[in-house]
């Protein structure tokens, strides 16, 4: 049996992975079969982690906190958790390949699945015009228009980035001012190709194979306009992804995984939680590398805690 | 074993005239999410050998192919049978999602 499970392998995951390794925990990563790296594996250039003043792509960024992780003796599994027994002292984690794997503590550090907009023909119109990765999909908008809907620093930095490909971006925002950092504002307010449209909503998607244009409702006159656009591109924010341990872990009542104080304790002994799935506010890099400090810390006294209790236990039962 | 590359250029001869079923990954090199999920395809390939071919077209390098097909979203796998597109998977999925959207293929 191991000492430690880790769940998830973003900037929160590898992190507590760095610490527990130099722990000598020998932490078991899993790490997702097709989406290990987490969010920043979608991303471009990272400008706000620290040590890094040129800043540095995120795909770059993840895998040198893998190789980190690694040096230090790390063990790493690219497949995915189908379902988890986090109740007792041993915890079993069941992955995607049916080898099931046990641990004394686990981290939980899943991150969060892109939201939806939840209105018709999002569904359909996914992968035909309909995106959430922005660099996967913006070549194929090569002077075309593209309407990017949100307002926080991921939609900014999606509307700026399809600027190298889209003759025209559509920024489409339900409020009448952004949550995104000044930075990104300003650099996407000074671009010529960015239309910024606000107090506007998505009410429809056109198009039978492909997307020719969407409806949008302004959310304080109720006026309907349609933009003619060939992609929209979603960056709505993100959900905790706690599917796997709904009915085990109490969650917090924005949806988070429910954590003890500033500590990553979850509501069941030996299980910490870090990352964004435990975080509804901040949602930074470096926060949930912050964030699996901690966790690997709790883990690392806990281990400690239930070494002690096995010895102690051990002196008072003579045989 | 990694899965053959085709182009423009061997479209037609290596795709269209496959008599058993071919899966073409439209991927690119920037593309995070094609990269993670074609050590996956490698492997279905490898498995499934008898029963469907896979290949991979760099939609930077072959522009052509990718424009005809309409791909918009990548990674996009789609299957090919008789020169016709008869399945359409889009997006990196795990192993075992991969081979429930190709179980008429592989079975």
């Amino acid at each position: 049996m191991r000492h430690l499970i880790i769940i998830g392998s973003g900037p929160a995951g590898y992190t507590a992975a760095i610490y527990a390794a130099r722990a000598n925990l020998e932490p078991l990563v899993i790490a997702s079969s097709v989406e290990f790296g987490g969010e920043l594996m979608k991303t471009t250039e990272v400008e706000n982690f620290p040590g890094f003043p040129e800043g540095i792509m995120g795909p770059e960024l993840m895998t040198r906190m893998q190789e980190q992780a690694e040096r230090f003796g790390a063990e790493i599994v690219y497949d995915d958790v189908v379902s988890l027994e986090l109740e007792g002292p041993v915890k079993r984690v069941t992955l995607g390949d049916g080898s099931v794997h046990e641990a004394h503590a686990v981290i939980y550090a899943t991150g969060s699945a892109y939201r939806k907009l939840g209105i018709p023909d999002e569904e359909r119109l996914s992968g035909y015009g309909v995106s959430w990765c922005a660099t996967c999909d913006g070549a194929f908008f090569r002077q075309k228009k593209v309407a990017v809907i949100g307002g926080g620093d991921s939609a900014l930095e999606e509307a700026t980035f399809l600027t190298r490909f889209a003759d025209v971006v559509y920024l489409i925002h339900r409020r009448d001012s952004f949550r995104a950092s000044a930075a990104m504002q300003e650099r996407a307010f000074a671009d010529p190709k960015i239309q910024v449209i606000w107090n506007n909503e998505v009410a429809h998607i056109y198009g039978d194979e492909k997307v020719t244009g969407i409806g949008i409702v302004n959310t304080v006159d109720g006026t309907e306009t349609t933009l003619d656009v060939q992609g929209m591109f979603v960056a709505i924010g993100a959900d905790p992804r706690t599917h796997l341990v709904h009915g085990q872990l109490d969650l917090a009542p924005e949806g988070t995984i429910a954590v003890e104080g500033r500590s990553s304790k979850t509501s069941l002994p030996g299980v910490f939680a870090a990352g964004d799935v435990v975080d509804p506010t901040y949602k930074q890099a470096a926060t949930a590398a912050g964030s699996g400090v901690v966790a690997a810390l709790d883990a690392e006294h806990y281990l400690a805690d239930i070494a002690d209790a096995e010895k102690a236990e051990l002196v008072a039962t003579p045989r | 074993m990694s899965t053959k590359a085709v182009t423009d250029a061997t479209f037609a001869d290596e795709v269209l005239a496959s008599d058993k079923p071919i899966m073409v990954d439209f991927w690119a090199t920037w593309c995070g999410p094609c990269r993670a999920v074609s050590p996956i395809l490698d492997k279905i390939a490898e498995e499934h050998a008898d029963k469907i071919s896979i290949v991979k077209l760099d939609v930077d390098d072959n522009p052509e192919t990718a424009m005809k097909y309409g791909i918009t979203s990548i990674p996009a796998m789609y299957v090919f049978q008789n020169g016709e597109v008869v399945k359409r998977v889009i997006g990196a999925k795990p192993k075992p999602a991969l081979e429930a959207d190709l179980a008429e293929f592989l079975a």
